[in-house]
């Protein structure tokens, strides 16, 4: 028993430090916000010095690095697709106020201009009160309008999201059909591609996680959170359009499926599972004191873990296959040489991390799945007599 | 700011997310991951049905081919002991035939010795018997062509009678 609240105390330690990151990072930018925690900011500095040079070199017009990254892997209001096109798409924004308004992104002109009492200001979209086609930039942001205006714009985000739920219901319709139309007959074609994968998940993630009995209830959401996490894993690899959104990436998408684990686990957790989270078994009173917050905090560390893990590790590959294209426009801007000289490392070197990206991609919805599993499996174990 | 936008979850891609995740949870479940889990099922039902028969139609096959040696060996054990049964006996026959024609054989000769003996016999009486025929019928010619006068007769009276006289003396 108090190997298994070590490593509760362990994982909870690692929870930590990957939440220190990430507060850094939002404190960082967030310049309102309070309470930081400075010993995290040098985490991050060198994302936030390249970001920070943004500011300074947008006005000279130059290349900007983290700009270019981070609009990668971040969200936005319509898809930019090259140069200055860019695909438009819905903005849904509702507040009491004003109602439901639904418009196109480009009345926003690329963040330029005012449009329907709103304005796009640094990807967000703020309640302004100036009229439509004021130059967004010198409009006044109505700060308490924005706090009350709920933003379900279809955005660049949205929309891969919406393509990749229609993708996996094209694929995995079809494969279903071709289990009813050729019953008990060896698989074919796209069948034959997925049938692997669908026994790996069946097999060696659900089956050996959560054991003979139960495992079969948890097949569907398994299934579809490995194949959706998968598909968008590699989708966000894809450079041109439909692919390249940061899906997976996004901390929002992590979060839901998050929680969604967290909630299955909890629906199903039975006596024996609440039995050890609030009063560990043979264990004395003062101990269960310490050990109940530990185990309490331990349960809601693992899912907050595995939004973490997945948005951490889409993100960073992003950022670093990126980061090797940066370098080539970087060091072009000093001479052209100098550009086609590292464009030629550059190249490389993201040949390599997309082949990296690649093996993440799959490891990543293996994990996140299996993980899912175990914490399910731990949920609905039966009490062994030990 | 876009850093920023990078841990701070959106209201809006949270709110898609969660609709879109579980309608695609929900139309799967019902229309791709359960035909599917069920086809793979079957088929693994099937799969392992069909191994079984075979094993047990491999066993089945292996004890009839045990049984079909099993015949075949004492079909060949029983046609040797005919065929030595038939060998032996046609040798008895054969002896027994060729015992009883040799007794034949020598009985028909002996019995064909003694029809020549016998022949042999009348023979030989019939030429002794033609032999005196002959030397009578010889003797009678000689005698008449000696005794044809009348002289000759009484010479040889006289002869005849003096030898019966001397034979008296």
């Amino acid at each position: 028993m108090s190997l298994k609240s070590l490593l509760r105390l362990a994982s909870l330690m690692i929870g930590a430090l990957l939440m220190g990151p990430v507060s850094a990072q939002h404190e960082g930018h967030e310049h309102g916000h309070e309470g930081h925690d400075h010993a995290h900011e040098h985490a991050v500095e060198a994302v936030a010095v390249a970001h920070d040079a943004t500011h300074h070199e947008e006005a000279k017009g130059g290349f900007d690095a983290g700009q270019l990254i981070m609009g990668h892997i971040g969200d936005e209001h319509g898809w930019h697709l090259w140069g200055h096109t860019s695909l438009p798409l819905p903005i849904i924004l509702y507040n009491s106020e004003r109602g439901l308004s639904v418009f196109s992104s480009n009345r926003f002109d690329h963040g330029h201009k005012t449009y329907g009492g709103y304005a796009l200001h640094d990807g967000h979209i703020v309640a302004v009160d100036d009229p439509d086609g004021t130059d967004a930039h010198h409009a006044s942001i109505n700060e308490e309008l924005t706090q009350a205006t709920w933003d379900i714009s279809i955005t660049k985000n949205v929309m891969s999201l919406l393509v990749s739920a229609a993708l996996l219901l094209i694929i995995f319709i079809s494969v279903a059909k071709a289990y009813t139309r050729r019953a008990g007959q060896a698989p074919t074609g796209l069948q034959n591609l997925m049938e692997p994968i669908v026994l790996f998940v069946r097999d060696d993630v659900a089956k050996s996680a959560i054991g003979e009995k139960h495992f079969m209830r948890f097949m569907p959401y398994l299934l579809t959170a490995f194949f959706f996490i998968f598909l968008n894993n590699l989708l966000g690899l894809v450079p041109i359009f439909p692919g390249g959104a940061n899906l997976t990436g996004n901390i929002a998408v992590t979060l839901v499926l998050a929680l969604l684990t967290f909630i299955i686990v909890t629906v199903n957790g039975n006596k024996h599972y609440w039995h050890h989270i609030l009063a560990m078994p043979g264990v004395p009173g003062w101990v269960l004191a310490i050990l109940t917050p530990v185990e309490i905090l331990g349960m809601l560390l693992k899912p907050f873990v595995l939004m973490i893990r997945l948005f951490a590790n889409i993100t960073a590959g992003h950022i670093i296959a990126l980061s090797f294209f940066s370098l080539i426009f970087v060091f072009g801007e000093t001479s052209a040489g100098a550009g086609y000289g590292v464009a030629i490392g550059s190249w490389a070197f993201t040949v390599f991390m997309m082949c990296l990206e690649l093996l993440v991609a799959f490891i990543q919805a293996y994990v996140f799945t299996f993980l899912s599993a175990m914490y399910i499996g731990a949920a609905v174990e039966e009490p062994h007599h030990h | 700011m876009l850093l920023a936008s990078l841990v701070e979850p959106s209201f809006g891609l949270i709110f898609w997310m969660t609709l879109t995740f579980l309608t695609v949870l929900f139309l799967l479940a019902k229309f791709a991951w359960k035909p599917i889990l069920n086809g793979l099922k079957e088929r693994e039902a099937s799969i392992a049905d069909a191994l079984n028969e075979a094993k047990r139609a491999r066993e089945e096959m292996a004890s009839l081919n045990a049984k079909n040696e099993e015949l075949m060996r004492a079909a060949r054990e029983e046609r040797e002991v005919l065929l030595k049964e038939a060998r032996d006996i046609r040798d008895k026959e054969i002896a027994e035939a060729k015992g009883k024609a040799k007794a034949e054989a020598d009985a028909l000769l002996s019995r064909a010795r003694i029809d020549i003996q016998n022949e042999k016999n009348a023979a030989i009486v019939e030429m002794k018997n033609q032999v005196a025929e002959l030397s009578i019928l010889v003797a009678e010619r000689i005698l008449r062509d000696k005794l044809d006068s009348s002289a000759a007769q009484q010479s040889l009276v006289d002869k005849v009678m003096a030898e019966a006289e001397t034979r008296k003396s």
